[in-house]
């Protein structure tokens, strides 16, 4: 499968080696600082796909397929479950369907950690972007190969 | 300020409607996307404009101290643009294909179920 | 367990079905499963919560136990829940239908997480109590529904899909500045908050224009006169089940909206916006009737007559006395059931025949008399023959149009019914009375079509049933309609008794 065009560039194919873990690094440190600051899932979800995405412009489509593993669908269905399943802990303990419960670990060195039905919901939303985009994205990449 | 946003808000409604009822596919999307971008302008507009004071309670308050920004409207313009850019996003998807299926860009060419 | 629940299970359990069978995406049978187990459930969830509805009254649900109007709220009423029961017996039928008709090609591209997502759309369109919920709603199954309708990637499918798409987001984009502009005359997004606080707003002139967004809007959605040129144009392009599913529940999303919206909200000022439904109805049922005869192919009959039907219930809604909104409610659970019908017994005639044109088609009653039955229980039915469901259904709009002598409107609405039988009788005659046509076309060899002869009869034996039992469902549809024209029990139930 030989694109029309030679787009290949070493230093957009390096560039992208290289920043391809740090982009999907910063994306979880996105998601993560997401609650009480700017950040969150949806934005996290598009950094990471960007990410992807220019693997995919660098390389081709085969080559962001593999880093991605599954199919970028079964990826929104993860994320769908947990996104819906963070609804369901309420019910467990009686409350309001979708009340957040938090719950506190305290580890040994870090001190203690919050946990919460938000971060199961955030890292469902941050799945599902990704998902979503890359569907998108690949669709029309797949359409320009064949 | 209000009036200033109203009248682009005006134009973009009616660039957007001349853009869809162009013959071209690739200017229907187009049109589609000046569509959404007015109406979430609207909404902001709408909900009263506040210049530089976000929606925060100061320290060891429990209200805010005056007026402030509406925040709801905000997010659900962010929720309207998420939305937009998804059903955008497939709105594209679809038009590619309709080319390259339909071979031409023209409106009038894809009367075949009407 | 919680009562309230059941208000949130219809939404949540398609989206968690779906998701789950997203996952599966690689393992088919585990997917039409997912499919035949999920809607089931759903169709349980739904039961339970209309019985509840029934002895309960109102159920409101406070998501996250955020309270009203600043959370969101689920509202189930009589109508919602009905709406829910009747969403759930389509999804039902079609995902059955699927199992034997959806090709595997489509089940790889997510059929059947898509119609999950659709069938969540539509519940959550139901049920919602927020009006920018019920917008995010609406793009859910709208989403859904345009990546079902271009599955197979066809040339009609896309010039079809096309219409769909424009015409869809630009009812949206609409929808969206009214809810903008409603937001900016009342400061709330709680459907109850609003209707309460709509009455003190001033500016009433500028209230209505908003009606008048939500009425273009909607009525895009639904299908009615002017705007319905999407429908036709892309409903019998796909496959039959998505279809038939379309047919169904789709435009009546669009119609439960009006109802939501003409009752709930904007009931002040009825003399001129209810006018305004009026002659929408009466122009949707007879332009939609009149395509309709000018069409030769099966599918494109029945998508013509899904408009002339929302003409109906939008003149329930119109005419806005307690006799007509029953009429109306009634009308929508039998044209639900009824069209879904029809569809699913014009993808059998396909099965058999390899064609949906009348031309090609021909000697069906001489070779599978038990299709012909299938096809007359809801054709008939949709034409108001007594005693099926369609009969009744007319003969209560009809009556109320009587009553506030709406003359002209009961006129069209009779001569519609006929038009409609000159319809049904023109797919008779053409379908399965002549014989078959020379040369004859080559018929597809026959497969195992049990489960759908089975799935059509249900649904047939459905039509007979409302038409039979006439008394409890126009009872049911009574206390439906009460609780449309009295909105402050709505309001009550979502704000508490002591709000204003």
């Amino acid at each position: 499968m030989t694109p029309r065009f030679n787009m290949r560039s070493l230093i957009l194919n390096t560039g992208a080696t290289l920043l391809l873990p740090l982009l999907i690094l910063f994306s979880l440190f996105l998601l993560l600082r997401g609650h009480d600051e700017p950040g969150g899932g949806f934005i996290g979800g598009l950094v990471a796909a960007a990410a992807i995405a220019l693997k995919l412009f660098a390389e081709d489509y085969r080559a962001a397929r593999t880093i991605l593993r599954v199919h970028p669908l079964q990826l929104v269905g993860v994320g769908l479950v947990l996104a819906a399943g963070a609804s369901l802990p309420a019910i467990l303990v009686g409350e309001n369907f979708f009340t957040a419960q938090w719950w506190t670990l305290d580890l040994p060195i870090f001190g203690s950690l919050k946990l919460s039905t938000p971060l199961i919901f955030d890292i469902g939303v941050y799945l599902g972007v990704i998902g979503t985009v890359l569907t998108v994205v690949f669709t029309l990449a797949e359409a320009e190969h064949s | 300020m209000t009036s200033l946003l109203a009248i682009l808000i005006g134009c973009l409604y009616a660039a957007a409607i001349y853009m869809m009822l162009r013959r071209s596919v690739v200017k229907l999307v187009i049109g589609l996307i000046l569509l959404s971008n007015a109406a979430n302008l609207l909404i902001f507009t709408a909900a009263g404009l506040e210049r530089g004071v976000p929606p925060l309670i100061e320290e060891g308050q429990q209200v805010i101290a005056g007026t402030a920004a509406d925040p709801l409207a905000q997010a659900l313009i962010l929720t309207a643009i998420v939305i937009g850019f998804g059903v955008l996003a497939f709105a594209v998807v679809l038009i590619h294909r309709a080319c390259e299926v339909v071979q031409t860009d023209d409106m009038n060419e894809m009367k075949g179920t009407d | 367990m919680d009562l309230t629940l059941l208000v949130a299970l219809p939404v949540i359990l398609p989206l968690l079905f779906g998701a789950v069978s997203l996952v599966m995406l690689n393992n088919h049978n585990v997917q039409r499963w997912l499919g035949a187990i999920g809607t089931a459930s759903i169709l349980i969830a739904a039961c339970a919560l209309l019985w509840q509805c029934r002895e309960q009254g109102i159920l409101v649900l406070e998501v996250g136990s955020w309270p009203a109007p600043f959370g969101i709220v689920l509202v189930a009423d009589l109508l919602a829940a009905i709406m829910v029961l009747l969403a759930a017996i389509t999804g039902f039928a079609t995902a059955l239908y699927s199992l034997k008709t959806v090709r595997k090609r489509f089940e790889r591209f997510g059929y059947y997480p898509l119609l999950h997502l659709l069938l969540a759309g539509v519940n959550g369109a139901f049920l919602t109590g927020d009006i920018f919920n019920l917008y995010v709603w609406f793009e859910v199954l709208l989403v859904a529904s345009f990546a079902l309708l271009i599955q197979g990637g066809e040339r009609a499918q896309m010039e079809g899909a096309i219409k769909y798409v424009t015409l869809n987001l630009l009812s949206s984009a609409l929808f969206l500045t009214a809810i903008g502009l409603l937001y900016g005359l009342v400061g709330s997004l709680n459907m109850a908050d609003i209707a309460q606080r709509l009455t003190q707003v001033e500016d009433q002139g500028m209230v209505t224009v908003v009606a008048m967004l939500f009425l273009i809007a909607f009525s895009i959605k639904a299908a009615a006169f002017p705007l319905f040129f999407w429908l036709p144009a892309s409903y019998h392009t796909p496959q039959v089940a998505v279809s038939a599913i379309f047919a169904g529940l789709l435009t009546k999303v669009g119609v439960y909206a009006l109802y939501r919206v003409f009752t709930l909200i904007f009931n002040a000022e009825v003399e001129f916006t209810h006018n305004i439904l009026l002659w929408m109805a009466v122009l949707t049922m007879l332009t939609g009737v009149l395509g309709a005869a000018a069409q030769f192919e099966v599918r494109r009959i029945l998508s013509f007559h899904i408009i002339s039907q929302i003409g109906y219930m939008m003149l329930g809604l119109a005419l806005y006395t307690p006799l007509a909104l029953i009429g109306g409610v009634f009308y929508i659970m039998h044209h639900i059931i009824v069209k879904a019908n029809l569809f699913l017994v014009a993808g059998l005639i396909y099965r058999l025949r390899g064609s949906f044109e009348l031309k090609r088609l021909g000697g069906l009653y001489k070779d599978h008399p038990g299709l012909a039955v299938l096809f007359l229980i809801p054709a008939l039915s949709l034409a108001g023959v007594p005693p099926l469901s369609g009969f009744f259904a007319k003969f209560i709009l009809i009556k109320a149009g009587v009553e506030v002598h709406a003359w002209w409107a009961v006129g069209i609405a009779l001569l519609v019914g006929l038009l409609t039988l000159y319809s049904m009788i023109k797919i008779w005659n053409e379908a399965f009375w002549k014989a078959v046509p020379e040369p004859a076309p080559a018929i597809p060899a026959p497969g195992r079509n049990g489960l759908l002869y089975w799935i059509t009869g249900s649904l047939a034996a459905m039509t007979i049933a409302i038409g039979i039992f006439a008394e409890p469902i126009y009872q049911l549809a009574q206390q439906a309609a009460a609780q449309l024209l009295n909105p402050q029990l709505y309001i009550n139930a979502v704000l508490g008794a002591d709000s204003l």
